[in-house]
């Protein structure tokens, strides 16, 4: 199968995400005598593009109507450059970005679409994947019917692909802005500057739930830990919805999907929908105060006690020369 | 000014998910079925743009399924939406279905404005609205934390994974909500009364022009069993020992 990597970018390099989708195609590819290509959207591409032609050959659509993902023109500009390669399986990892554009391209080629994809398997000649249902309760394996098919692959189920000795060829794509659509247009975005790492690509998350009462006690016990272990910080639903962390801390159904070695849930109950963000964590560590909580059924380790005494200790204990 | 609400009858987010011994499908019989809960914030928002601009002549809700999906858009409609639709379909649906019959739906109804859920909490695929967005050639904003009028348009606030996104876009257009949106109010026990007698308008996909075509076929189903033992720790000194010398990931 021709491959065609949607690739995800900070203006510098690849996010790890998609470096993830790069394993999931590589392995398509190599099961299937097929080649995987990368492509990238965006304005001022170059140091982008070198990234990723360490791992494959790149489209480039540079063009300054792209500065920003606009769903309705990235979409248009994916279905041209999908349609001029011929490519039969576009990918991305299921972030917020591709999970807004890549129904909309795939809305614009036949509808062949998988979200969420965690594993796949070959029947016969038919490419399978696996995807979760149901807040992960349940796995379903689905095939997709038509050409191209579209999938978007968790991360935390690929590891993230390696670069190449050799660089792949770097080919830019003709974006004509006459056709572009208009009648979207970015204003903002306020993101809040956290000098932790990203809670997807984290090794350790520190997470925090309603048993943390304020902004300054989670910055001071959930993000006082993170600092020491050097981890991201996540959170509950709950403490989104009290306005105390930022949406984009949100682990979850509806919010992040993470896999780190160490996942430590402080005050959270253990809600399914929250399980449905972390419960595939390497290992997983619960501090709450009810020794009844959910969370402690899906924990390897459980501490029952009071996160506002147990988490300072903690803290003195990594201050603390060994 | 039309506001056009799709929504999806799914299985209470609360309640236990059980298999088919056959992995043909999950165990309904007993199981509780609710207005998916992106779909309630979405039914909310219209209302709520209703009581605020007086532009806003109507909010119908359509949903497209079994029978057994009715009771929802009686919800629906005792929350205050001002009329109904079902699409009868008993076939199994994907996005592609969905955004194909809501398209059509639309070229019929003619709404400025379609405000749905940002994914089906059953499902999980969060593919319809941009599908149908894409199939309208209309301007979409997906994971809609706030939605004001702007110029004859919409300025959306979006939550992104690198935080909260703003953009514009101009009427027809497509709304995914998410979670913080609002608070859907519930629907008391008298509009429930009142809603009970209003009619749902019927219609199929023949009657919209279209069959059934299935991009996504479902091949099985499995339960993720739970694999984790939890060794309950006296202490704080217990967990730090366990972390560092056993699971060596501190
Ligand atoms: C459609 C839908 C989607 C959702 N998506 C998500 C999602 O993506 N992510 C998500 O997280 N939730 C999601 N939720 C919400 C979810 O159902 C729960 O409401 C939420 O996860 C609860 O958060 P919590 O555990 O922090 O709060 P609570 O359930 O209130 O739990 C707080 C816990 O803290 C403990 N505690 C209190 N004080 C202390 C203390 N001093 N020390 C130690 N422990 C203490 C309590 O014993 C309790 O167990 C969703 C819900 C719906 C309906
Ligand atoms: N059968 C359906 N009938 C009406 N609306 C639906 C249906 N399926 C999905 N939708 C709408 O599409 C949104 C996203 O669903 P999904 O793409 O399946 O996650 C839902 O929140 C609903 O608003």
């Amino acid at each position: 199968m021709r491959v065609l990597i949607l690739c995800e970018h900070d203006g510098q390099g690849l996010r790890l995400g998609s470096r993830s989708a790069l394993t999931f195609a590589n392995a398509v590819a190599e099961s299937t005598g097929g080649s995987v290509e990368c492509l990238l959207l965006g304005h001022s591409l170059a140091t982008v593009a070198l990234d990723a032609a360490a791992h494959a050959p790149v489209l480039v659509a540079d063009h300054p109507a792209l500065l920003n993902p606009l769903a309705d023109r990235y979409a248009k500009v994916i279905a041209a450059a999908v349609r001029q390669s011929g490519c039969e399986l576009v990918v991305a990892a299921a972030t917020t970005f591709a999970k807004d554009i890549l129904p909309r391209a795939a809305g614009l080629l036949g509808g062949a679409m998988a979200s969420e994809v965690i594993g796949h398997e070959f029947r016969g000649d038919q490419l399978c994947f696996r995807r979760p249902l149901f807040a992960g309760a349940v796995v379903a394996t689905v095939a997709l019917h038509g050409k191209p098919q579209i999938v978007t692959i968790r991360p935390s189920a690929y590891a993230p692909a390696n670069a190449r000795a050799q660089l792949g060829a770097i080919t830019g794509l003709v974006v004509e802005e006459a056709t572009l659509p208009t009648q979207a247009e970015f204003e903002a975005l306020h993101s809040k500057l956290s000098n932790r790492p990203d809670v997807t690509e984290a090794r350790i998350v520190v997470s925090g739930g309603r048993g943390i009462k304020n902004s300054e006690d989670f910055e001071r016990l959930v993000g006082g830990l993170a600092d020491k272990l050097h981890a991201a910080t996540g959170c509950s639903r709950a403490l989104v919805d009290a306005g105390i962390t930022p949406n984009a801390f949100q682990v979850g159904q509806t919010g992040k999907v993470v896999a780190p070695e160490l996942y430590i849930a402080l005050g959270i109950s253990g809600a399914v929908q929250h399980l449905a963000g972390m419960k595939n964590s390497k290992t997983i560590v619960a501090i709450n105060n009810n020794p009844d909580a959910p969370i402690f059924e899906v924990a390897d380790y459980g501490l029952v006690g009071d996160v506002y005494e147990l988490v300072p200790q903690w803290i003195a204990k990594l201050n603390a020369p060994p | 000014m039309k506001i056009l609400v799709p929504i999806k009858r799914v299985p209470d987010p609360d309640q236990k998910i059980q298999v088919q011994p056959d992995g043909s499908g999950i165990v309904t019989d007993g199981l509780p079925f609710v207005i998916n809960p992106f779909d309630a914030i979405a039914v909310e928002e219209a209302l709520r743009i209703r009581e605020k601009f007086s532009e806003v002549t109507e909010v119908l809700a359509v949903s497209i399924g079994p029978e057994a999906g009715e009771p929802q858009l009686r919800t629906a409609l005792a929350m205050g939406a001002d009329n109904a639709t079902l699409i009868h379909c008993d076939a199994p649906l994907d996005p592609w279905n969905v955004a194909c019959l809501l398209q059509a739906f639309a070229g019929r109804y003619q709404p400025d404005l379609i405000l749905m859920g940002k994914q089906g909490v059953d499902d999980d695929f969060s593919q319809t609205g941009q599908m149908l967005a894409a199939l309208l050639d209309w301007p979409q904003a997906t994971f809609a934390s706030k939605i004001e009028f702007f110029n004859g348009g919409l300025r959306v606030t979006r939550e992104t994974d690198a935080g909260l996104e703003i953009i514009r876009v101009s009427l027809p257009a497509v709304v995914t909500a998410d979670l913080r949106l609002n608070e859907p109010r519930y629907a008391s026990l008298t509009s429930m009364m009142r809603a009970r007698k209003k009619s749902i308008e019927r219609l199929t996909p023949a009657e919209l022009g279209l069959a059934i075509a299935p991009r996504l076929q479902w091949l099985g189903l499995a339960a993720v069993p739970s694999r984790r033992k939890c060794v309950r720790v006296g202490s704080l000194d217990e967990l730090l020992g366990k972390l560092r010398d056993e699971e060596k990931v501190i």
